[in-house]
């Protein structure tokens, strides 16, 4: 097998380094100074290699996002019983509405509301304030779709800049309309990415909404909650029952096709099991802290990986939980040998490099090497330091590692390092694509899905046999 | 056609000194208009004998967007011929009156509010340059004058100093210029003396000393200027006096702005901070007392 010892022929710690200094040769000197720190030869042993969570340069090409793209899209979008209002001009809503690929399940209007609900602002909202407009179309939501189980209030840029106080406007409507009115002071500007929206969101969940329900069963010792699973292409549709067939009562799922009153009553589930880091950590501790809920951080993406986390997980519980566990484990792991057994002769030895946000640069490393393949580059929009030191044990010694990387150096990687397969995002896909190289584009799973569990697995292998295999690149020629 | 811009602390009296001057310069024959810069929309009160009705903003929020709006809606002619116009906006604490500020201006230049003909428009500014939306008058193509009005008071003084220093910000990335200080008269001390002194150090000049005058206030509490209200009295020849060396000046000139130590030094030199004072506060005394 390729992989024990996690080295890739022909990638040293000095091939690595020569290529980063050659793509930070383009840089004037302050760009590079700053760009220098952000980009590594992998070292497995030796925690975070590079440098994150700092402000984008100007004058790169940039992936990322903003605190109310962390907010609205990643964190309360997912929620599906409640009326996500995007406070301020019409554009940031209207532009990321439905771009996310967060499944939902419920009837529209009933049970979902996956619309695109905004206060458009005008200049004369802008000169005298948006709050009354806000209270009347707060009341206006309530009276259209009274089946709502609250209402999620993302303040865009200029409420901020105008000191709108939503907060004040939350706390009387929520007393006049009776239903919980979520006040998030999510301004784009705050923050140097999307990262700060998660973490503003998680603060606004402690704040207005965790322990304000009960869940109507009684507590029972199975009870878990799935916190960071946003049901990308349905993945909590995978997740979910492959806990409950284990035994676990999933009771509440954070946030994807998730409902308010669940997660307010998250509080009295036993352990939280956290798919996400970046997005729920904060929440994670502090559910920890404050109910005394222990978390667990796990990792459904391709069979070694599910297997590893589901018996981390039943080290948690009694054997009853450890035999379903070991049974689910050997039911599917014959089902698993014959997806790898078909696609792993077509698959074997490809290298990918991997540009995403969240936890999939390092939580879907495992998956490829199920199918034979290496990831060979990898890194984050929007990470921390503890996601970098989580990320380097998983990945093959000096293998590039960057932080918030540009076009620019995506494209010299990319180009030296010729890799089978880029998963990345839709502003690098018509690049590679471009460049003759098979791209996914993983943060929506390329409008497949889901890629989670044991039923993400085959519809991941054979997207990458689509991909990587199509007769289409025979017929393009290739720059290199 | 001239753009001037005045600007001066709160309740300097710049929307008074503003009014009267514009009425002088209407009584040389000069064609005028006043755009009110002010959410509290009293620049064109005694040329319209009461307050704006209609202000850009008030009617923009009423009818919903600034295209659903005529410029007859909110243009109305005063005392003289003034064209008036008020930009509205805001309750202090809410809002944005900068944008209302900005908005208004944009609406008055795309609908075509200053004729060709006109001699001189004036934009009578709110007294803080708190944001950007205040600076919007002596932003490139608009105001390229700026009268500042200040009295003898310290505070009035260091508010002069911080608005020229705006003045030197604007003034390299585009026309506007310092075109003198007004002196509206508090009958401080040597008063004169001393904004002729802050003026040489600003690196401009002295236009006019308002004398302080109750006459002002009787035309005020009618509704007027003191030149429509009492054409004969001694204050109106003031007002008129100003208008025309206004109208014939021709020093604008990038202002030098003191420090801190400088206006202090400046003020204790003119006995405003006697110098024996200065020792106030020291620690060392403290311990000594």
């Amino acid at each position: 097998m390729s992989h024990p010892v996690k080295k890739v022929d022909g990638i040293t710690k000095e091939s690595t380094q020569a290529m980063i200094d050659e793509a930070l040769k383009a840089y004037p000197e302050k760009g590079r100074t700053k760009r220098t720190p952000h980009l590594a030869p992998n070292d497995p042993a030796g925690g975070a290699c590079v440098k994150s969570n700092r402000k984008t340069i100007p004058g790169v090409m940039s992936a990322r996002g903003c605190a109310y793209a962390g907010a609205k899209g990643v964190v309360w979008g997912p929620i599906r019983d409640m009326v996500h209002l995007s406070h301020g001009p019409v554009g940031c809503g209207w532009y990321s509405w439905g771009t996310r690929r967060n499944l939902m399940s419920g009837k529209v209007g009933v049970s979902s509301f996956p619309m695109h609900f905004t206060s458009d602002f005008q200049e004369k909202d802008i000169v005298y304030g948006g709050d009354k407009k806000l209270a009347t179309i707060l009341r206006e939501a309530k009276e259209l779709f009274p089946l709502a189980k609250g209402i999620s209030v993302l303040s865009e840029c200029p409420v901020g800049l105008i000191g709108d106080d939503i907060n004040a406007v939350a706390r009387t409507m929520t007393q006049e309309l009776d239903m919980p009115i979520i006040p998030c002071n999510c301004e784009g500007f705050r923050g140097v990415s999307q990262s700060l929206g998660h973490h503003i969101s998680n603060d606004t969940i402690r704040d207005h909404i965790i322990g304000t329900r009960e869940f109507r069963e009684p507590i029972g010792p199975y009870d878990i909650a799935l916190i960071g699973e946003y049901n990308i292409g349905g993945d909590a549709w995978s997740t979910k029952p492959l806990l409950e067939e284990c035994g676990f009562n999933v009771k509440s799922v954070w946030t994807g096709d998730g409902q308010l009153e669940h997660i307010a009553a998250t509080h009295q589930v036993k352990l939280a099991v956290i798919h996400c880091y970046r997005s729920m950590n904060y929440m994670a501790r502090v559910m920890e802290e404050k109910y005394k809920i222990p978390w667990i951080e796990l990792n459904f993406f391709g069979p070694s990986k599910i297997r590893e986390s589901l018996r981390k997980l039943a080290e948690r519980f009694d054997d009853r939980i450890k035999e379903n566990v070991e049974k689910v484990i050997a039911k599917q792991d014959l089902e698993m040998k014959k997806v790898v057994d078909e696609y792993r002769p077509r698959l074997e030895g490809k290298r990918v490099m991997l540009y995403v946000g969240g936890l999939r640069p390092r939580h879907t490393v495992g998956a490829y090497e199920d199918l034979g393949m290496t990831v060979v580059g990898s890194g984050y929009e929007f990470a921390h330091s503890d996601d970098y030191e989580r990320t380097s044990p998983e990945m093959p010694e000096a293998t590039v590692i960057y932080d918030d990387a540009s076009e620019h150096e995506l494209e010299k990687f990319v180009d030296e390092i010729k890799p089978d397969l880029v998963g990345s995002g839709i502003k690098e896909k018509y690049l590679f694509q471009k460049m003759g190289l098979p791209f996914r584009q993983m943060h929506s799973w390329d409008y497949s899905g889901p890629y989670h569990g044991y039923k993400g697995f085959p519809v991941f292998a054979r997207d990458l046999d689509l991909a990587i295999n199509s007769p289409t690149w025979k017929l393009v020629k290739s720059p290199y | 056609m001239r753009q001037i811009a005045i600007y001066g602390k709160g309740g300097i009296g710049k929307s008074t000194t503003t009014q009267n001057t514009v009425a002088g310069l209407a009584s040389l024959g000069k064609k005028v208009m006043i755009v009110g810069c002010d959410p509290k929309a009293d620049s064109t009160r005694l040329m319209l004998h009461a307050k704006a009705q209609n202000t850009v903003m008030d009617l923009v929020r009423d009818r919903g967007t600034v295209e659903d709006l005529e410029l007859s809606d909110v243009l109305k002619i005063g005392y003289g011929g003034v064209r008036c116009v008020e930009s509205g906006g805001p309750e202090p604490g809410v809002g944005c009156a900068g944008r209302g500020v900005i908005t208004a201006i944009n609406f008055l230049e795309e609908n075509g509010a200053y004729p060709p003909d006109l001699d001189f428009v004036f934009y009578d500014v709110l007294g803080d340059v708190v944001c950007g939306g205040f600076a919007m008058p002596i932003r490139e193509n608009k105001a390229e004058e700026i009268y500042i009005v200040v009295s003898g008071e310290m505070m009035a003084m260091y508010a002069a100093n911080n608005i020229a220093r705006g003045i030197l910000k604007y003034a390299t990335s585009g026309r506007v210029r310092l075109a003198g200080l007004i002196c509206n008269s508090r009958n401080t001390d040597r008063e004169a003396d001393l904004i002729e002194a802050l003026a040489k150090r600003l690196g401009t000049h002295m236009i006019h000393f308002v004398p302080r005058e109750n006459q002002v206030q009787r035309a005020e509490l009618r509704r007027m200027t003191v030149i429509e209200y009492s054409p004969e009295h001694k204050q109106a020849e003031e007002y008129r006096q100003l208008a025309k060396k206004i109208s014939e000046n021709k020093k604008l000139v990038i202002p030098t702005p003191l420090s801190m130590d400088d206006l202090e030094e400046l003020l204790t030199e003119y006995g405003l901070v006697p110098s024996d004072d200065a020792e106030i506060g020291v620690p060392e005394k403290v311990v000594a007392a």
